[in-house]
């Protein structure tokens, strides 16, 4: 797989305050990341120097290839900032149209209609955006993105402002991204998003990648659960390779069994493991 | 050219739909209508009006230099606030508010959007200046029948000040929050003005050295020379009496003018155009 985001020893320091302390990450094709961290662990930090819009202090970033911040980085990806607006008094069909012209596309209405549709709001393209709500705002955030269509997309809590339709739409969106070969790096705090949606997972804190791999990696075995008509039961350190033996053993002893499960911990569990001792110092 | 035509048609959008523009189109029509009113008077008072006999004033061409000397400083004044309401937030107020981001991500640049929001500040605020300076001259033409000496330079010069000072006030705006900005600006602005009136004052006096303050604070700030300039263009082949008192001021004399000022005005343009684009390029938004 090659690499369509490269982040090489990256450092950012504000003043005194080491935001960002030589991070390494990579993002492949069509690979969707989700970058997880607390508040202040640099991870808006490390998408702003990717897009070009904070200078790093040290270290690199390559987007598609070409230095971040460089005219074709620029031209290879999409980007939803955390905080953004669009004018007030432009619809949404004429905020897609004014990124049409800057990223140079030339899909013309046939994209901008495909795109509003992407993101349910087929029916809001002339509605101006001071009278659209935060969560289409923040779907034709999402749209906007999407214009001219990006090799590499790169998500600010792209969710925050939606409610569970709107998420599933965004997810179901990624999904559909990825299925296309688009590559995409998602910060963001919702967990059972990041859980549902990503291939591979880094979590950042105190400007330091702490932890990356696919959820199935970082999560660890916590027993097998055994449901028998005496109750349930856990057998702590038992991994999955146990499960037979102890519905074996069980059923010898006379028991009837009516449920088995293999315990593993959850992307929360590994994310508060990571990130727990710091947040309660 | 689509990318800067976009930021440009955006920027003329954001402009015209603000309502700084709307309170501006506002009292500039009230000011012509007592631009109007205060010609209407003047002339039809002027033959009431009897100089001593050993004082020989074309006092036509005194009320018509004074009223457009006057609608001159009114026109830079509007375009001023103006210019300064439309771009005192372009960098860092937009970035707080995060319209800018969405777009500096996009291949078109940064240099490319700040000359382009430049142009469009530009566009808009040339096209209001000459609009008001020629309806001033017209009314004063038509009133009473006194037309100045040069037309159309005062004008390119009264709205080349103008474009100075929206230089400035982008390149504050990189490196200023939107209030710090405008402040300063219409701080510059002021300064400029006096040292405007200290020229005249100074020369009346013939003070040396407020006549060297107010000639550093020409080339300082040179919007103001240019809209001195403009002023004695207006009255520059009027000779004796009647030139000598509109040389006085306030609203006649240039002490610091011709094409020096003028070459010195564009190589200032250029020059805070470059720091703003270089300032713009290292900013962390």
């Amino acid at each position: 797989m090659s690499t369509a985001l490269a982040v090489r020893g990256l450092a950012k320091r504000y003043g005194s305050v080491e935001a960002l302390k030589g991070v390494d990450l990579e993002v492949g094709e069509g690979e969707l990341v989700g970058l997880l961290g607390p508040n202040g662990a640099g991870k808006s930090t490390l998408v702003k120097i990717a897009v070009g819009l904070v200078r790093p202090s040290d270290g690199e970033v390559e987007i598609a290839g070409a230095r971040a911040g460089s005219k074709a980085a620029r031209a290879a990806l999409g980007y939803l900032a955390e905080l953004f607006r669009f004018p007030g008094w432009y619809t949404a069909d004429e905020v897609l149209e004014l990124h049409q012209r800057l990223a140079g596309s030339n899909g013309g209405a046939a994209e901008r209609r495909r795109l509003l549709e992407l993101v349910a709001l087929a029916d809001a393209a002339g509605r101006r955006v001071d009278g659209m709500s935060k969560g289409m705002q923040q779907r034709l955030g999402v749209a906007q993105a999407l214009v001219g269509e990006p090799r590499v997309l790169l998500l600010d809590e792209p969710t925050s402002a939606l409610d569970p339709v709107g998420r599933r739409t965004v997810r179901l969106l990624l999904e559909e991204l990825r299925g296309r070969g688009v590559s995409v790096l998602l910060n963001s705090h919702l967990l059972s998003e990041i859980e549902l949606v990503c291939d591979r997972v880094a979590i950042l804190l105190g400007g330091e990648l702490v932890a990356a791999g696919t959820p199935a990696e970082l999560s660890r075995p916590r027993g097998v659960e055994l449901e028998t008509d005496e109750g349930v039961r856990r057998i702590a350190g038992a991994v999955r390779e146990d499960a037979p033996r102890l519905v074996a053993e069980a059923v010898a002893a006379g028991r009837r069994v009516y449920g088995v499960r293999v315990l593993t911990s959850t992307l929360e569990d590994v994310y508060l493991e990571a990130v727990g001792e710091e947040m309660t110092d | 050219m689509s990318s800067v035509a976009a930021i440009v048609e955006y920027g003329f959008r954001e402009a015209v739909r603000r309502k700084v523009f709307a309170v501006v189109v506002l009292l500039t029509a009230i000011f012509l209508v007592l631009f109007w009113l205060a010609n209407h008077f003047v002339f039809g008072q002027l033959s009431n009006i009897t100089p001593p006999r050993d004082v020989n004033v074309d006092t036509r061409t005194f009320a018509g230099a004074f009223l457009t000397g006057l609608a001159m400083f009114a026109t830079l004044f509007l375009g001023v606030v103006l210019a300064v309401f439309l771009t005192l937030g372009v960098v860092s107020g937009d970035a707080e508010r995060g319209l800018l981001q969405p777009l500096v991500v996009r291949p078109v640049g940064r240099s490319t959007l700040l000359l382009s929001r430049f142009l469009g500040a530009a566009g808009v605020c040339v096209a209001y200046v000459l609009v008001v300076y020629v309806a001033a001259m017209v009314i004063t033409g038509l009133t009473g029948h006194w037309w100045p000496d040069t037309l159309v330079w005062p004008g390119v010069e009264l709205a080349g000040g103008v474009v100075i000072v929206i230089a400035l006030s982008l390149l504050g705006s990189i490196v200023l929050s939107s209030t710090a900005n405008g402040i300063a600006v219409f701080m510059l602005f002021g300064g400029g003005l006096v040292a405007g009136l200290l020229a005249s004052i100074g020369h009346a006096l013939n003070s040396h050295a407020i006549k060297h303050a107010s000639t550093i604070a020409a080339w300082a700030l040179p919007f103001e020379a240019l809209y001195q300039d403009a002023l004695r263009m207006m009255t520059a082949h009027t000779s004796g009496l009647t030139g000598f008192l509109l040389q006085l001021g306030p609203f006649g004399g240039a002490y610091v003018h011709g094409w020096t000022i003028r070459a010195w005005a564009a190589a200032y343009l250029v020059a805070v155009g470059a720091v703003a684009l270089l300032a713009f390029a290292r900013r962390n938004l």
